[in-house]
């Protein structure tokens, strides 16, 4: 059972709506004992990361979820995959979980229209679990206007958007994040969401 | 580098597909669920949904067709018409929708656009527009499906819609729309010119080649046909092999 973080995400629903049509069981979730008892987590996250977190916060799970992302597999989703870093600067700046090495800032380009919003191509310069049995060209659909800035070794995969664009990135150990929204990513994006419950068992 | 979209639209009156042709005459084609799961199927990389009655009445059984849609097809979905306020903005999104698109509502008050954008953001916030030439040389905008003059000149309509945070607009030429010669390349071209969002073509499409004309040609990120796709005259996977083999990045 995967357990979909309850803190009032706007992409929530779609998530579920995924894993339902997927078959994978999952339970929308602020209990701590359902997290400890879940094969893994999914964070989503939508909107700004101070308010985000200072909504996370107010669910008390903050430790429960950095505990677990040390024992299962954890991915953040957009807002959520931003929120495993060290901190963002956006509307004021806040403090994140810390689970990934890096920071949070605006698209630094002046050329390209922020948001970053479409489908693009995944450039991937890391094997993962997580692309498993999926053919490239992999276009996965972006809504966002601040990226991770991180070291290489934690990028399993970016796009360019005149820059590199962290679109997957992982801890090396269990936390993995997407950029882009797997649940709106098409076919290719539900096998990814799969291939993380695949990790789960 | 973003692909550019291709993006099939259902007109659903009464919770059935139907298509107009020039918004006039109006027939029944099918479940719009099983329309959207198709597209989905296909390659579509955006569905639209477009409420044409968008009566008071008909409105729960709209929203359960975005709800059902939502459930099966794991692509962005944009729902239109009939979106007035923002409580109307608030459900449409809870039953799923990703973006949500307003016309008439955004001429007769543009506070709407601003006050979308801050609350939900200016990525799910589309503005829709009806547009048709004036006859001395410039374009006009119509409210309604194309049915009232609002004598709102195009090219300044565009740069508050974007000045007031849309994310972006989907530019339907009424003098090209039904008429399958192609898409208004030249309506596209002046609106292009005047925004940095991104602009959808709406409004012509009738062979293979007018999808990758309009990237050749044109700024548009992205190009909506309904009937064309509808009827199966033409797939999804053809107009992204022609693009595709023309140079345009397609997903």
């Amino acid at each position: 059972m995967i357990a979909v973080i309850d803190y009032g995400a706007g992409n929530l629903f779609s998530v579920c709506n995924a894993l339902t049509y997927l078959n994978i069981s999952h339970e929308v979730t602020k209990d701590p004992e359902t997290i400890e008892r879940a094969d893994a987590v999914i964070l989503p996250g939508v909107g700004a990361f101070p308010a985000a977190m200072q909504d996370l916060a107010a669910t008390g799970l903050i430790d429960i979820i950095k505990a677990n992302a040390k024992k299962k597999p954890l991915l953040g989703i957009c807002l959520g995959m931003q929120m495993l870093f060290d901190d963002s600067d956006e509307m004021g700046g806040a403090a994140g979980l810390g689970l990934i090495a890096g920071t949070v800032r605006r698209i630094p380009s002046e050329k390209v229209i922020i948001p970053h919003m479409g489908w693009n191509e995944l450039v991937i310069t890391q094997e993962s679990r997580l692309l498993a049995n999926i053919e490239k060209p992999v276009y996965t659909y972006f809504v966002h206007s601040y990226q991770a800035f991180c070291d290489d070794k934690n990028i399993i995969a970016y796009a360019d958007y005149d820059g590199k664009v962290p679109a997957l990135v992982t801890d090396g150990g269990f936390v993995f994040g997407a950029q882009f929204h797997p649940e709106k990513s098409g076919e290719k994006g539900l096998q990814m969401l799969r291939n993380f419950e695949e990790m789960a068992r | 580098m973003l692909a550019k979209r291709i993006v099939p639209c259902l007109d659903v009156r009464h919770g059935k597909v139907v298509k107009g042709v020039n918004f006039e005459g109006v027939k029944d084609v099918g479940d719009p669920v099983a329309c959207a799961a198709e597209y989905n199927r296909q390659g579509a990389d955006e569905i639209v949904f477009y409420d044409i009655v968008a009566s008071h009445e008909g409105r729960g059984t709209f929203l359960d067709v975005v709800r059902e849609t939502a459930k099966q097809v794991f692509v962005p979905l944009t729902v239109g018409g009939g979106i007035s306020t923002v409580e109307d903005m608030r459900s449409t999104l809870r039953a799923g929708a990703d973006k949500i698109s307003i016309n008439s509502a955004a001429v007769k008050n543009p506070q709407l656009i601003s006050d979308g954008a801050e609350i939900f953001g200016s990525q799910c916030i589309v503005v829709g527009i009806d547009a048709k030439r004036d006859g001395k040389g410039g374009y006009t905008v119509y409210a309604n499906g194309g049915r009232i003059d609002m004598h709102v000149d195009l090219l300044k309509w565009v740069e508050e819609i974007e000045q007031r945070g849309a994310g972006e607009i989907c530019l339907n030429s009424i003098d090209t729309d039904g008429v399958r010669g192609g898409f208004d390349l030249e309506m596209l071209k002046a609106v292009c010119a005047r925004v940095r969002i991104p602009v959808i073509a709406s409004g012509g499409a009738g062979k293979l080649s007018d999808f990758a004309t309009v990237f050749q040609e044109t700024d548009a990120t992205a190009a909506l046909a309904a009937s064309l796709f509808h009827f199966g005259e033409l797939t999804i996977p053809q107009v992204k092999a022609d693009c595709r083999s023309k140079g345009i990045p397609m997903r």
